[in-house]
């Protein structure tokens, strides 16, 4: 049992073992999408503001904040979204971003516990993040490379995982908040390597005691009908113990995979999420019902 | 939600109370049904009113809503359990008052056939109908279910399978049944995902009950024909 905490002020989210699946949102990230960059910027946060609620709204758990604008302030306009986000949703946020000083600059604005994105096993990376954490009593994603690139080899990813475990209880910081990305290498690229990210998946969690996460679309990368390959990717992985993933909520394949492994490892009582999700609104009669009808309870 | 969550039970009139209790049934709260219940029977309601009032009219919503597709099963499980919260409280009371049930249903899955998820659906919704129900479980022999009438002496005798290998077995205890000279003492009903009526008729059933909705209506229907062609007794 392994639970990884990350809040906002009002809402605590719980990424572990034998819990529900959590989806982190990443849609507000400027890479690859050219008019958010100009807008972030330039200070318009319209697009953040409907990326943020369209994500809690199709299901995200946590949302994924980047602010990695080419040529821009990106310390500032982290921390400008951090806490306009913050005023939207009470959806905990990933801090997202490869400058140490953006991370700074973001935890140091951010109300509750954040889940900081990322550290890598290089030392450098390490010693420059790891305090940060330490100091704000974050979480933080590890994801499995260090100075001598990605591994094709999972035992070596397993190493750079164990490093990242092991350095940050130098800082103090427990394994509990130490969140494993193992590096899902696209199978377009790498054939079969799937099969060795699972098996690590499994390796973390029973060796490590570590809770795990991933970027689910690099599977499919350069592929046709990327959303399905991503939604098996993502209940084969669920499988084999995977606990979080940041991936698009919007998408409805890969989070039907997300909610269906929920309901097969019995994480959703009473497939009463799954159900709620997927019945025909308009058939619900509870709706019709005025406010002075009890609802049930969520199930948390 | 928690504003709704805090509503008082025992602050609402009969009507209301008892409308909140089908709500209640239907949102599978088995603690707040039965704290209706409680209620009911404070202010002086026989248990057979609170039975067929407030927990047969309340499931009687969940069965048509399940057999439309609007519920689904966990959904009618929880209903089913909380229906059960209810009848722990009034089942003791309505044995010392004697009242009548609408009738007696044994069932069983037949013999080769482990499934019982439909079964104790069906078993369920017809408790929830107002049917005192005897459930002998699964891979139930043709003697077993002679042994099992001649003890309970049931108005119905319902029988699932949910493979054709064993379907066919269901005529098997019909026709022990017919052997006996006893087929006419019980409607047989027969239900399972493979069957269909042309099936039901086949092997001699009274009828064929798609799901746990259609299985009570039937159920009802069959009994109350019977009871107005019945010659009265003495």
């Amino acid at each position: 049992m392994t639970d990884t905490i990350i809040s906002s002020a009002t809402r605590n989210v719980v990424i572990g073992f034998d819990r529900p699946f959590v989806v982190i949102g990443e849609r507000i990230n400027p890479t690859g999408r050219k008019i958010l960059a100009a807008e972030m910027a330039a200070g318009d946060f319209t697009r953040v503001t409907e990326d943020a609620l369209a994500q809690v709204a199709a299901g995200a758990h946590v949302l994924d904040v980047n602010a990695g604008v080419p040529m821009a302030d990106e310390p500032a306009i982290l921390a400008q979204v951090i806490k306009l986000v913050q005023s939207l949703t009470d959806a905990p946020l990933s801090i997202d971003s490869s400058v140490t000083a953006a991370l700074a600059s973001g935890l140091a604005v951010y109300q509750g516990k954040a889940l900081v994105n990322s550290v890598t096993a290089e030392d450098e990376k390490l010693e420059e993040v790891l305090p940060l954490v330490a100091k704000y009593r974050a979480a933080v994603v590890g994801i499995s490379n260090d100075e001598s690139g990605i591994s094709e080899d999972p035992d070596v990813r397993f190493a750079c995982a164990r490093k990242i475990v092991e350095r940050a209880a130098d800082y103090g910081i427990p394994a509990a908040d130490v969140v494993i990305d193992p590096l899902v290498l696209p199978a377009g690229a790498t054939n079969g390597s799937g099969a060795g990210t699972i098996r690590l998946i499994r390796r973390l969690r029973e060796e490590l005691k570590v809770n795990t996460t991933c970027g689910a679309s690099n599977v499919s990368f350069g592929l046709p009908n990327r959303h399905p390959l991503n939604a098996a990717y993502l209940a084969m992985a669920i499988g084999a113990g995977m606990t979080s993933a940041i991936l698009n909520p919007l998408h409805a394949e890969e989070m039907a995979a997300v909610r269906g492994a929920d309901v097969v490892l019995g994480h959703d009582q009473n497939c009463a999420h799954w159900v709620a999700t997927y019945r025909d609104p308009d058939q619900d009669p509870r709706r019709q019902r005025e406010g002075r009808r009890r609802r049930r309870a969520e199930n948390a | 939600m928690s504003t709704a969550d805090d509503l008082d039970l025992s602050s609402l009139a009969d009507d209301d109370l008892v409308e909140q209790m089908h709500d209640d049934l239907y949102d599978g709260l088995a603690d707040e049904v039965a704290e209706g219940v409680n209620i009911l029977l404070s202010r002086g309601w026989t248990p057979n009113d609170v039975l067929n009032k407030a927990l047969v009219a309340g499931m009687g919503i969940v069965g048509v809503d399940f057999r439309d597709g609007i519920l689904f099963v966990p959904e009618v499980l929880m209903s089913a359990k909380a229906m059960k919260a209810g009848m722990a409280i009034l089942r003791p009371l309505l044995v010392e008052t004697g009242a009548p049930r609408i009738g007696k249903v044994l069932i069983g899955t037949v013999k080769g056939d482990i499934h019982d998820i439909g079964k104790n659906l069906v078993a369920m919704m017809l408790e929830g109908g107002g049917f005192e129900v005897v459930d002998i479980g699964i891979n139930v022999s043709a003697d077993d279910f002679m042994t099992a009438l001649d003890e309970h002496r049931p108005d119905i005798l319902g029988m699932s399978a949910l493979l054709t290998t064993t379907m066919p077995y269901m005529k098997v205890v019909i026709d022990t049944l017919k052997q006996k000279g006893r087929r006419d003492d019980y409607i047989v009903l027969v239900g399972g995902a493979p069957l269909n009526e042309a099936f039901a008729e086949s092997v001699g059933a009274d009828a064929y009950c798609r799901d746990a909705a259609v299985a009570v209506e039937t159920a009802k229907a069959m009994i109350s024909a019977r009871r107005q062609h019945a010659v009265p007794a003495g």
